[in-house]
Protein backbone atom coordinates (compact mmCIF):
# COMPACT_ATOMS: atom_id res chain seq x y z
CA UNK A 1 0.00 0.00 0.00
CA UNK A 2 1.22 3.48 -0.87
CA UNK A 3 2.12 5.76 1.99
CA UNK A 4 1.07 9.38 1.62
CA UNK A 5 2.24 11.99 4.05
CA UNK A 6 -0.34 14.42 5.36
CA UNK A 7 1.36 17.14 3.34
CA UNK A 8 1.21 15.10 0.13
CA UNK A 9 -2.48 14.38 0.64
CA UNK A 10 -3.12 18.07 1.22
CA UNK A 11 -1.17 19.14 -1.86
CA UNK A 12 -3.02 16.63 -4.03
CA UNK A 13 -6.54 17.30 -2.80
CA UNK A 14 -6.00 21.05 -2.67
CA UNK A 15 -4.97 21.23 -6.32
CA UNK A 16 -7.68 18.78 -7.34
CA UNK A 17 -10.40 20.87 -5.73
CA UNK A 18 -9.50 23.68 -8.12
CA UNK A 19 -9.36 21.57 -11.27
CA UNK A 20 -12.08 21.85 -13.91
CA UNK A 21 -12.21 18.16 -14.75
CA UNK A 22 -13.90 18.57 -18.13
CA UNK A 23 -11.50 21.22 -19.41
CA UNK A 24 -8.38 19.74 -17.88
CA UNK A 25 -9.25 16.24 -19.07
CA UNK A 26 -9.95 17.42 -22.60
CA UNK A 27 -6.68 19.34 -22.69
CA UNK A 28 -4.65 16.47 -21.27
CA UNK A 29 -6.00 13.92 -23.74
CA UNK A 30 -5.63 16.30 -26.68
CA UNK A 31 -2.03 17.03 -25.70
CA UNK A 32 -1.31 13.31 -25.38
CA UNK A 33 -2.54 12.74 -28.93
CA UNK A 34 -0.58 15.73 -30.23
CA UNK A 35 2.69 15.37 -28.34
CA UNK A 36 2.85 11.57 -28.65
CA UNK A 37 0.97 11.00 -31.90
CA UNK A 38 1.42 7.24 -31.79
CA UNK A 39 -1.10 7.20 -28.97
CA UNK A 40 -3.73 7.94 -31.63
CA UNK A 41 -3.61 4.23 -32.42
CA UNK A 42 -6.28 3.64 -29.78
CA UNK A 43 -8.65 6.19 -31.18
CA UNK A 44 -9.25 5.26 -34.80
CA UNK A 45 -12.99 5.63 -34.20
CA UNK A 46 -12.65 9.24 -33.06
CA UNK A 47 -12.76 10.77 -36.52
CA UNK A 48 -10.53 13.67 -37.44
CA UNK A 49 -7.21 13.63 -35.57
CA UNK A 50 -5.21 14.94 -38.48
CA UNK A 51 -3.85 18.11 -36.88
CA UNK A 52 -3.55 19.80 -33.47
CA UNK A 53 -6.49 22.03 -34.46
CA UNK A 54 -8.59 19.01 -35.38
CA UNK A 55 -7.64 17.20 -32.18
CA UNK A 56 -8.34 20.19 -29.94
CA UNK A 57 -11.72 20.73 -31.55
CA UNK A 58 -12.72 17.08 -31.65
CA UNK A 59 -15.79 16.55 -29.42
CA UNK A 60 -15.00 12.85 -28.92
CA UNK A 61 -11.57 13.76 -27.62
CA UNK A 62 -13.13 16.29 -25.23
CA UNK A 63 -15.68 13.82 -23.96
CA UNK A 64 -13.19 11.04 -23.50
CA UNK A 65 -10.71 13.33 -21.81
CA UNK A 66 -13.39 14.27 -19.31
CA UNK A 67 -14.18 10.60 -18.72
CA UNK A 68 -10.53 9.73 -18.13
CA UNK A 69 -9.93 12.58 -15.69
CA UNK A 70 -13.16 11.90 -13.84
CA UNK A 71 -11.79 8.42 -13.19
CA UNK A 72 -8.58 9.99 -11.99
CA UNK A 73 -10.70 11.86 -9.47
CA UNK A 74 -11.76 8.52 -8.01
CA UNK A 75 -8.13 7.86 -7.21
CA UNK A 76 -7.86 11.24 -5.48
CA UNK A 77 -10.87 10.32 -3.35
CA UNK A 78 -9.37 6.89 -2.53
CA UNK A 79 -5.70 7.66 -2.01
CA UNK A 80 -5.29 4.82 0.45
CA UNK A 81 -6.80 2.23 -1.85
CA UNK A 82 -5.94 3.12 -5.41
CA UNK A 83 -5.01 -0.41 -6.54
CA UNK A 84 -8.35 -1.78 -5.38
CA UNK A 85 -10.17 1.22 -6.80
CA UNK A 86 -8.70 0.63 -10.27
CA UNK A 87 -8.67 -3.18 -10.34
CA UNK A 88 -11.62 -3.43 -12.74
CA UNK A 89 -10.37 -0.59 -14.92
CA UNK A 90 -6.98 -2.29 -15.06
CA UNK A 91 -8.54 -5.54 -16.27
CA UNK A 92 -10.54 -3.60 -18.84
CA UNK A 93 -7.45 -1.85 -20.21
CA UNK A 94 -5.60 -5.15 -20.46
CA UNK A 95 -8.25 -7.58 -21.64
CA UNK A 96 -10.54 -5.42 -23.74
CA UNK A 97 -8.74 -2.22 -24.67
CA UNK A 98 -5.24 -3.74 -25.07
CA UNK A 99 -3.56 -0.52 -23.97
CA UNK A 100 0.21 -0.64 -23.36
CA UNK A 101 0.66 0.66 -19.77
CA UNK A 102 3.41 2.95 -21.03
CA UNK A 103 0.54 5.13 -22.19
CA UNK A 104 -0.56 5.65 -18.58
CA UNK A 105 2.89 7.02 -17.83
CA UNK A 106 2.76 9.26 -20.88
CA UNK A 107 -0.63 10.64 -19.88
CA UNK A 108 0.62 11.18 -16.32
CA UNK A 109 3.51 13.27 -17.67
CA UNK A 110 1.11 15.30 -19.78
CA UNK A 111 -1.23 15.88 -16.83
CA UNK A 112 1.62 17.27 -14.75
CA UNK A 113 2.39 19.77 -17.50
CA UNK A 114 -1.24 20.77 -17.86
CA UNK A 115 -1.51 21.33 -14.10
CA UNK A 116 1.72 23.31 -14.10
CA UNK A 117 0.49 25.54 -16.92
CA UNK A 118 -2.80 26.17 -15.13
CA UNK A 119 -1.51 26.74 -11.61
CA UNK A 120 1.75 28.49 -12.38
CA UNK A 121 3.70 29.36 -9.23
CA UNK A 122 1.09 27.60 -7.08
CA UNK A 123 2.34 24.36 -8.61
CA UNK A 124 5.31 24.47 -6.29
CA UNK A 125 8.13 21.89 -6.38
CA UNK A 126 6.54 20.17 -3.39
CA UNK A 127 3.26 20.17 -5.25
CA UNK A 128 4.87 18.77 -8.37
CA UNK A 129 6.60 16.10 -6.33
CA UNK A 130 3.33 14.96 -4.76
CA UNK A 131 1.62 14.92 -8.13
CA UNK A 132 4.49 13.06 -9.81
CA UNK A 133 4.01 10.41 -7.14
CA UNK A 134 0.24 10.47 -7.74
CA UNK A 135 0.43 9.88 -11.48
CA UNK A 136 3.04 7.17 -10.95
CA UNK A 137 0.80 5.37 -8.45
CA UNK A 138 -2.22 5.65 -10.74
CA UNK A 139 -0.26 4.30 -13.72
CA UNK A 140 1.01 1.45 -11.58
CA UNK A 141 -2.50 0.62 -10.35
CA UNK A 142 -3.87 0.62 -13.88
CA UNK A 143 -1.12 -1.76 -14.95
CA UNK A 144 -1.44 -3.95 -11.87
CA UNK A 145 -3.93 -6.50 -13.21
CA UNK A 146 -2.09 -6.98 -16.50
CA UNK A 147 -1.17 -10.49 -17.32
CA UNK B 1 24.25 7.06 -31.42
CA UNK B 2 27.15 6.19 -33.64
CA UNK B 3 28.43 2.69 -34.28
CA UNK B 4 32.21 2.58 -34.39
CA UNK B 5 34.11 0.45 -36.89
CA UNK B 6 34.68 -2.05 -34.08
CA UNK B 7 30.97 -2.10 -33.24
CA UNK B 8 30.11 -2.80 -36.86
CA UNK B 9 32.57 -5.64 -37.19
CA UNK B 10 31.44 -7.10 -33.84
CA UNK B 11 27.81 -7.04 -34.94
CA UNK B 12 28.57 -8.56 -38.33
CA UNK B 13 30.58 -11.30 -36.64
CA UNK B 14 27.70 -12.13 -34.29
CA UNK B 15 25.19 -12.37 -37.10
CA UNK B 16 27.67 -14.36 -39.15
CA UNK B 17 27.93 -16.97 -36.35
CA UNK B 18 24.16 -16.94 -35.72
CA UNK B 19 23.55 -17.57 -39.41
CA UNK B 20 20.40 -19.51 -40.19
CA UNK B 21 19.38 -19.71 -36.55
CA UNK B 22 18.39 -16.05 -36.52
CA UNK B 23 14.73 -16.86 -37.13
CA UNK B 24 14.54 -19.18 -34.14
CA UNK B 25 16.32 -16.66 -31.96
CA UNK B 26 13.81 -14.03 -33.02
CA UNK B 27 10.93 -16.28 -32.03
CA UNK B 28 12.50 -17.04 -28.69
CA UNK B 29 13.19 -13.36 -28.04
CA UNK B 30 9.54 -12.58 -28.70
CA UNK B 31 8.35 -15.33 -26.42
CA UNK B 32 10.62 -14.10 -23.67
CA UNK B 33 9.34 -10.57 -24.27
CA UNK B 34 5.72 -11.64 -23.81
CA UNK B 35 6.46 -13.60 -20.64
CA UNK B 36 8.80 -11.10 -19.01
CA UNK B 37 6.87 -7.99 -20.02
CA UNK B 38 3.22 -9.08 -20.34
CA UNK B 39 2.15 -5.57 -21.29
CA UNK B 40 3.84 -6.13 -24.67
CA UNK B 41 1.13 -8.66 -25.47
CA UNK B 42 -1.30 -5.78 -25.87
CA UNK B 43 0.10 -5.28 -29.37
CA UNK B 44 -0.83 -8.84 -30.38
CA UNK B 45 -4.44 -9.43 -29.34
CA UNK B 46 -4.92 -11.21 -32.68
CA UNK B 47 -2.13 -13.74 -32.05
CA UNK B 48 -2.05 -17.12 -30.40
CA UNK B 49 0.65 -16.39 -27.82
CA UNK B 50 0.90 -19.84 -26.29
CA UNK B 51 4.29 -21.55 -26.10
CA UNK B 52 5.42 -22.85 -29.48
CA UNK B 53 2.79 -20.89 -31.35
CA UNK B 54 3.33 -20.81 -35.09
CA UNK B 55 2.46 -17.12 -35.09
CA UNK B 56 5.19 -16.28 -32.60
CA UNK B 57 7.67 -18.34 -34.62
CA UNK B 58 6.59 -16.63 -37.82
CA UNK B 59 6.73 -13.17 -36.38
CA UNK B 60 10.02 -13.86 -34.64
CA UNK B 61 11.46 -14.83 -38.00
CA UNK B 62 10.29 -11.52 -39.47
CA UNK B 63 11.88 -9.56 -36.62
CA UNK B 64 15.14 -11.51 -36.99
CA UNK B 65 15.19 -10.95 -40.74
CA UNK B 66 14.93 -7.21 -40.15
CA UNK B 67 17.84 -7.35 -37.71
CA UNK B 68 19.90 -9.36 -40.22
CA UNK B 69 19.06 -6.82 -42.91
CA UNK B 70 20.16 -4.00 -40.63
CA UNK B 71 23.40 -5.82 -39.84
CA UNK B 72 24.04 -6.41 -43.54
CA UNK B 73 23.57 -2.71 -44.24
CA UNK B 74 25.07 -1.47 -41.03
CA UNK B 75 26.44 1.68 -42.66
CA UNK B 76 22.92 2.77 -43.52
CA UNK B 77 20.43 1.19 -41.13
CA UNK B 78 17.96 4.01 -41.73
CA UNK B 79 17.99 3.32 -45.45
CA UNK B 80 17.74 -0.43 -45.03
CA UNK B 81 14.80 -0.20 -42.63
CA UNK B 82 13.08 2.81 -44.15
CA UNK B 83 9.91 0.95 -45.12
CA UNK B 84 9.73 -0.74 -41.72
CA UNK B 85 10.19 2.65 -40.13
CA UNK B 86 7.23 3.99 -42.14
CA UNK B 87 5.14 1.00 -41.12
CA UNK B 88 5.84 1.51 -37.44
CA UNK B 89 5.16 5.25 -37.60
CA UNK B 90 1.98 5.11 -39.64
CA UNK B 91 0.34 1.84 -38.79
CA UNK B 92 1.83 -0.12 -35.89
CA UNK B 93 2.78 2.77 -33.58
CA UNK B 94 4.33 0.51 -30.99
CA UNK B 95 5.34 2.71 -28.05
CA UNK B 96 9.09 3.44 -28.27
CA UNK B 97 9.75 1.98 -24.83
CA UNK B 98 9.07 -1.50 -26.19
CA UNK B 99 12.02 -1.50 -28.58
CA UNK B 100 14.35 -1.37 -25.60
CA UNK B 101 12.51 -4.32 -24.09
CA UNK B 102 12.73 -6.44 -27.24
CA UNK B 103 16.35 -5.43 -27.81
CA UNK B 104 17.11 -6.60 -24.29
CA UNK B 105 15.36 -9.94 -24.88
CA UNK B 106 17.30 -10.43 -28.09
CA UNK B 107 20.55 -9.95 -26.20
CA UNK B 108 19.37 -12.45 -23.60
CA UNK B 109 18.70 -15.00 -26.30
CA UNK B 110 22.14 -14.48 -27.86
CA UNK B 111 23.63 -14.89 -24.39
CA UNK B 112 21.67 -18.08 -23.81
CA UNK B 113 22.65 -19.71 -27.09
CA UNK B 114 26.04 -18.16 -27.86
CA UNK B 115 27.57 -17.30 -24.47
CA UNK B 116 31.14 -17.37 -25.74
CA UNK B 117 30.29 -14.88 -28.48
CA UNK B 118 29.00 -12.29 -26.08
CA UNK B 119 32.16 -10.83 -24.62
CA UNK B 120 31.64 -7.48 -22.87
CA UNK B 121 32.87 -5.63 -25.95
CA UNK B 122 30.57 -7.54 -28.27
CA UNK B 123 27.77 -7.14 -25.76
CA UNK B 124 28.25 -3.37 -25.84
CA UNK B 125 28.32 -3.30 -29.65
CA UNK B 126 25.23 -5.48 -29.97
CA UNK B 127 23.38 -3.37 -27.41
CA UNK B 128 24.26 -0.22 -29.34
CA UNK B 129 23.13 -1.93 -32.51
CA UNK B 130 19.68 -2.93 -31.23
CA UNK B 131 19.35 0.57 -29.79
CA UNK B 132 20.14 2.05 -33.19
CA UNK B 133 17.56 -0.19 -34.83
CA UNK B 134 14.93 0.93 -32.32
CA UNK B 135 15.81 4.55 -32.96
CA UNK B 136 15.40 4.08 -36.72
CA UNK B 137 12.06 2.33 -36.29
CA UNK B 138 10.69 5.16 -34.15
CA UNK B 139 12.41 7.99 -36.03
CA UNK B 140 9.32 9.02 -38.01
CA UNK B 141 6.88 8.86 -35.09
CA UNK B 142 6.70 12.63 -34.90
Amino acid sequence: MVHWSAEEKQLITNIWSKVNVADCGAEALARLLIVYPWTQRFFSSFGNLSSPTAINGNPLVRAHGKKVLTSFGDAVKNLDNIKKCFAQLSKLHCDKLHVDPENFRLLGDILIIVLASHFGKDFTPACQSAWEKMVRVVAHALAHEYH
Amino acid sequence: MVLSANDKSNVKAVFGKIGGQAGDLGGEALERLFITYPQTKTYFPHFDLSHGSAQIKGHGKKVAEALVEAANHIDDIAGALSKLSDLHAQKLRVDPVNFKLLGHCFLVVVAVHFPSLLTPEVHASLDKFVCAVGTVLTAKYR
